[in-house]
């Protein structure tokens, strides 16, 4: 599909910094409770379910499946050429974890709710944008 | 069931300032026509004015104008005035409104909503396109979603719409059921934007825009003010145009409070504001004669079909298909003056509006013996309602 290196505007707030910094060694983290071990995103200053501030990034799978998704016929940003996915995908390890991105690396057609993606990282400036692709096994294998 | 306060509060007074796709006038400009033309219309001087409310409270051609402009351009002298984003949603002004004379505040007060959006400049990126008040130029909730080019909360509704019809079968036949009824009403509107006739072959002939959204499930972006008076209900006998009571409001944000991260993707926050409408009232959704329900995107009106209780959760594609049940003549007749997508994105303030016209009898579409109308308006986390009524409650 057509998102090839539009422009990413980042705006990283103290506590989301690491959000858009993991892909840096190829993975991707999510803000964990230390106390609770609830995955809290966007992350927050503490924990909304127990409160403790004990909290901070760690790495998950980066796989996770396609909640919903929209094909943009329009160009909201200049450089996001249409047609392009935007998507809500929910993480494996929690589902209520439910992130925005693009999906690429597939026909604009194969998007479906319920698809499996995972992960893939887009060098912006300073920051690493994750994106999701269709997952190894619905790309066919191939290894 | 105690007492209400809401129910202290009547609407006397409405009016609005010419509507237009560009009417190249400023927002305070329109403000103090639509301001005027309410006061006047509620039987009363700037004199007896002693509140002022808005959303959101800044100028620009989403904010339109801030209360403080029209407090100095009308030379009002006020006990109260009060302007925010952190409402539910733009009717939070009116619920504002009616807390401060409900409270003793304010008798009088002056509520406005202004848009200059159709003379306003082109989307800029990390703009928001709508709701989220500016916060989307901040390191905010927003900050998930401008980097995939999600600029626009018809990104964010189009993914909602898309799980409703995933997990509902809602058909885009029917969503188009919604934009082809306001643009029917729209005609019978002389402030209407859109007043060409629409087919339902039309709207599905039409370019996408975030698919499954496309053109003409998006509302029109125009320039106008709608202003009316919150008064006590001591003044409704003096009201000339007759006062419109306030049976209950609707505040309650009891799930997340995002675009992106509520908990169901096939509802939003208004499943709880309107629920929270219901518990402070004694009528029911069948005591209701017309609906004017936001339709800022189409399938946020579905969205408030469901919420306020006209038919079961996931069966409001069924309930507007054709057109039949939200007609003139339907069980619940719908956005009677054209809602946002064909008679202008007035920002729920259209849809207040023609709540009060239908309550007095004076709606170019006139539902008969009107007595109970259900305003809704906003989308996502900012959402609000009013169940307002023929005389005070
Ligand atoms: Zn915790």
């Amino acid at each position: 599909m057509s998102v090839d290196s539009p422009p990413r505007f980042v705006l990283a707030s103290p506590e989301s910094e690491f959000y858009w910094r993991s892909g840096a060694d190829g993975r991707l983290r999510i803000q964990r409770c230390g106390e609770c071990s609830r995955w809290v995103h966007p992350p927050g200053p503490a924990c909304p379910f127990c409160h403790s501030r004990r909290v901070g990034p760690e790495p998950v799978a980066g796989t996770g499946t396609v909640a919903t998704y929209t094909i943009n016929h329009k160009e909201w940003i200049p450089g996001f050429t249409p047609p392009y996915v935007f998507a809500f995908v929910e993480l494996d390890e929690d589902p209520t974890v439910r992130i925005g991105t693009n999906i690429v690396d597939c026909e604009i057609d194969e998007v479906e709710i319920g698809m499996r993606v995972e992960v893939l990282f887009e060098p912006s400036g300073e920051w690493h944008v994750p994106l999701f692709r269709p997952a190894e096994a619905e790309r066919g294998g191939g290894t | 069931m105690g007492e209400r306060m809401e129910r202290r509060a009547v609407i006397s007074g409405a009016a609005q300032s010419d509507i237009g796709r560009r009417l190249h006038r400023t927002g305070i400009d329109l403000t103090v026509e639509a301001a005027l033309r309410a006061v006047e219309d509620a039987g009363l001087t700037t004199a007896d004015i002693d509140g002022v409310s808005t959303y959101p409270g800044f100028g620009g051609s989403f904010g339109g104008a801030m209360g403080a402009e029209l407090h100095e351009a009308l030379r009002l002298s006020l006990n109260w005035r009060s302007a925010g984003v952190e409402t539910a949603g733009p009717l939070g002004a009116v619920h504002n409104a009616i807390l401060a004379v409900a409270t003793g505040l304010a008798r009088h007060v002056l509520v406005f909503r202004t848009v200059v959006e159709g003379s306003g400049g082109p989307l800029r990126p990390g703009s928001g396109g709508g709701g989220g008040g500016g916060m989307a130029g901040s390191a905010g909730p927003f900050q998930f979603m401008i980097p995939y080019g999600a600029a626009s909360a018809a990104c964010w509704v189009a993914c909602y719409a898309r799980r409703h019809m995933h997990d509902y079968g809602t058909t885009r036949t029917q969503l188009g059921a919604i934009a082809v009824n306001g643009r029917a009403n729209a005609a019978a509107n002389p402030k209407a934007i859109y007043t060409d006739p629409m087919t339902i072959d039309d709207y599905l002939a039409v370019r996408m825009v975030s698919d499954p959204l496309c053109l003409y499930d998006c509302d029109v972006p125009c320039d106008g003010s709608t202003a009316v008076v919150v008064s006590h209900r001591d003044h409704a006998p003096d009201a000339p145009a007759g006062a419109v009571g306030v049976n209950a409001m609707g505040t309650a944000i009891r799930g997340r409070p995002s675009w992106d991260q509520f908990d169901d993707l096939t509802s939003m926050m208004m499943r709880h504001t309107a629920a929270s409408m219901w518990e402070r009232t004694e009528l029911t959704v069948d005591d209701v004669d017309t609906a004017q329900l936001y339709d800022g995107f189409s399938w946020l009106t579905l969205a408030w079909i469901e919420a306020m209780g006209f038919c079961g959760k996931g069966e409001s594609g069924a309930f507007v298909e054709g057109g039949v049940n939200i007609g003139p003549d339907g069980s619940v007749p719908l956005n009677t003056s054209g809602g946002q997508l064909s008679a202008g994105r007035l920002h729920g303030f259209g849809h207040l509006h023609e709540a009060v016209m239908q309550l007095r009898g004076t709606a170019n579409i006139q539902v008969s013996g009107c007595e109970v109308v259900a305003v809704g308006a906003g989308g996502g986390p900012e959402t609000g309602c009013l169940l307002l009524t023929k005389g005070p409650s």
